[in-house]
Formats: structure tokens, sequence, C-alpha cells
């Protein structure tokens, strides 16, 4: 039995998951990392992608959006701005977010971000598989 | 002395009265439950964020290079109010407590020179607001086609508070709601947003920052704005079902003794009527 860590998903409207889990793969905003017992302790914001759990009851993977990790040895929290698990995700929901996300790219002063954070959807649903 | 016909209409009347406002107490019930379980269920997003940006911006420090969110523009000439009140009424003070509280700041702004800015959520705030402050108004947001208050409507007030703050037409947004204490007490608050203001973080454990920590401090205080307008929604949702219990639960107990009255008169001027018939006959058969 490997060594687990604290495992929380948290959305502003409510807790999606919490459970012991062996490792926590993030989507961080410089790159992918995993989280195992005994990471350092670290902040990352995160870019849309995919997040996968693997827990003792296997692998969970869900949809996140924005926001950030906070990791320390013992424990890591998402905080998504938006979560959904990927079983439960539909391609007319990421239809959406793709749509929502092209929507603030043509407002956003900020070109790069914004044509980045499109992409990073596309490759999303790329790795969802939808 | 009204008539007979007159009270029994009446308490009839009242009767109606009394169901109807019975019915909203309940509704209100169930509907408070739900409030207050939204509520509970974002309360841990919200302190997380708050923790973690507290310990940021203790890091970052408001000095020169800060983000603009959390240290301002250097001005405070305009402020923006954001005014949250419901979309409907019948419930006690809940709407006035707001708008009073709203209206004393706006007073004192002003006296001291500032420019004031009005922007409502709900219409019932606006209407209240009208009179006094309407040429103040730069926006209204309309909640109600909303059944449930999501983190999106949120996102949208705050894209208008954020917006309104990097044009320059505003330099201080404050938001006015009611918190939630219990179903007899909200208390009318309010809570500058930005520039964001924080608790001095405690000690934090030290943590790396990936990318840099004022990168992620950029990036979550838009954030951080959402979700402190996120939760004064929820709280405003809560308290506003909360008032609106008590002031029905009032209502309902008003009419109950307004019925116990009437009927009393009714009864009483019933036996009257009887009484003087009797007299009318006993004298009429004495007289033969």
């Amino acid at each position: 039995m490997a060594s687990t860590v604290q495992f929380d998903l948290v959305s502003p409207e409510r807790r999606l998951a919490s459970f012991p889990a062996t490792e926590v793969q993030i989507p961080g905003a410089m790159g992918d990392l995993t989280a195992m017992e005994g990471h350092a302790a670290t902040i990352t914001s995160l870019r849309p992608g995919v997040l996968r759990v693997v827990g003792s009851e296997g692998t969970k993977a869900y949809i996140v959006t924005g926001g950030f990790a906070e990791i320390s040895a013992t424990g890591v929290s998402v905080l998504a701005e938006q979560a959904v698990p990927l079983d439960e995700l539909t391609p007319a929901a990421l239809d959406a977010l793709v749509a929502d996300a092209c929507e603030a790219a043509a407002v956003n002063s900020d070109k790069d971000a914004a044509d980045k954070a499109v992409a990073d959807l596309y490759a999303m649903r790329a790795a969802a598989g939808i | 002395m009204p008539s007979l016909k007159d009270l029994k209409n009446k308490i009839a009347s009242v009767k109606n009265t009394r169901k109807i406002t019975k019915a909203m107490q309940m509704v209100s019930a169930a509907k408070l439950r739900r409030a207050q379980d939204a509520a509970e269920a974002a309360r841990p997003f919200a302190e997380r964020m708050t923790a973690v940006m507290s310990a940021l911006a203790a890091g970052v420090g408001t000095g020169e290079g800060a983000p603009k969110l959390l240290a301002g523009n250097g001005r405070d000439q305009v402020h923006l109010l954001v005014v949250m009140t419901s979309e409907r009424g019948l419930c006690g003070g809940f709407n006035s407590s707001i708008v009073k509280l709203a209206r004393v700041r706006a007073n004192e702004l002003v006296a001291q020179g500032k420019t004031v800015k009005i922007l409502t959520v709900g219409k019932k705030g606006r209407e209240q607001l009208k009179r006094d402050w309407g040429h103040t108004f730069v926006g209204h947001v309309d909640l109600s086609e909303v059944k449930r208050v999501g983190y999106a409507n949120a996102q949208n007030i705050a894209r208008e508070a954020m917006a309104a703050f990097e044009n320059g037409e505003a330099d201080v947004v404050t938001i006015f709601y009611n918190r939630f204490q219990s179903v007899i007490s909200q208390i009318p608050t309010e809570q500058q947003i930005i520039p964001a203001k924080f608790e001095a973080a405690g000690a934090t454990a030290l943590y790396d920052y990936e990318p840099s920590e004022e990168a992620i401090l950029a990036d979550l205080l838009p954030r951080g704005v959402a979700t402190q307008i996120f939760t004064a929604l929820l709280e405003n949702g809560a308290s506003e079902q909360g008032a609106r219990m008590s002031a029905m639960d009032n209502a309902t107990r008003n009419a109950g003794d307004m019925i116990a009255k009437y009927t009393t008169v009714y009864n009483r001027s019933r036996q009257a009527a009887i009484t003087k018939e009797l007299i009318e006959i006993i004298s009429g058969a004495e007289a033969l």
C-alpha cells in the first residue's frame, strides 16, 4: 500500500471530492506536475486541463479550468474555478467552455494569455478524447 | 357598529390572508435551507482562497509594481457602491436596512467631496434608491430570472466592477449586503473589494510558487473579487429568505390575532341581536 495524501477538490459552489490519494496529476500553468506524499510545499496556478487522481478506487479524472492548487507534504487541495468529473462531461458542455473562452479572448487585452487559454481548452478536449 | 355580514366577510378575508402568509413562510423556510446549504458549500473555497491570497499579498506587499487590484490606483476619488438587494418584496426590513447603510455611506462620501457611483443588484434596492441617488446609477444587474445564484452570476458582477476600475471610472469598489446570522438577525455589511483588503496573515508555511508569487497573485485577485461577490450573494440569499420567513411568521400571527378579535366582536353582536329579539318577543307577549 503506497502512502497517501489527502486530496480535496473544491469549486466555488461546492466541494467535489475529498479522499486520500496516492498521486495527483495537476495541469499546472507551467506544465503538468504530479504530487505525491512528501512533495515540497507548492502553490501553482492551473491551466485548463485534465486533473487525474489515483486513489484506492482507481483513477478519477476531472476537467478543471483556472484556479490554483495548494500542495503540501500531506495534502493536495485544488481550488478550481470550474470542475467537472470527466465521465459527466458532455461534448455540449465542453463546447460551451470553449465558446466562453473564445468570447473572453475576443475582449481580453492580453491577447497571448487569452489565446493560450483557448489553445489549452482544445488540448484538453483532445486529452479527454471527446 | 359594523353589521354581522360585514364582520363575517372581514373574518373570511383575513383568514385568506393568513393562509397566504403561512404558505409564504413555509416556502421561505424551505428556500432558506437550500440557501444556507449553498452558503455552507461555498465556504471552503472562499476560506482557502482568502488564506492563500492574504499570504501572497503579505509577501508581495503594496509597494511599487504591486497589482492594481491589491494596491489600488493611488486615488480614492470615485467610489463605486455595489448595493445588493432582493428581487422580491415582503421580506420585512431586509432591503431597507441595506439601502439605509448604503445611503449613510454615500452621504458621508459626498460630504467628503468624493464622487459616488452606484451599481444595483436586485430591483428592490434600485427602487428605493432611485429617488435620491438615481443620478448616480451606473448600472443594474437583474437577477430576477435566476433561480439559483451561481458563480457565473458573481463573475458577471465582478467583471463589471473590475472594468469600471480598470477604465478609471471607479477608484474604490465597496459591496453592500446582508450577512446572515440567524433567521431573526441579518447584519447589513459593507465590504471593500477593490483595492482588496486582507487581514494580516499569520505565520504561513513556506511555499514554492509556480509561476512566480506575483503572477499567481495577479491571476488570483480577479477570482478573489468574484469569490467575495459570490459569498455576498449567497449570504444575501440566505438573509432574504430568513427575513421573509420571520416577516411572514409575524404576519401570520397578526392575522391570527385579528381573526380572534373580529370573531369576539362577531359573536357578541350576534348574541346582542338574539337578546334583542327575545326581549321584543317577551315584551310583545306581556302586552297581550
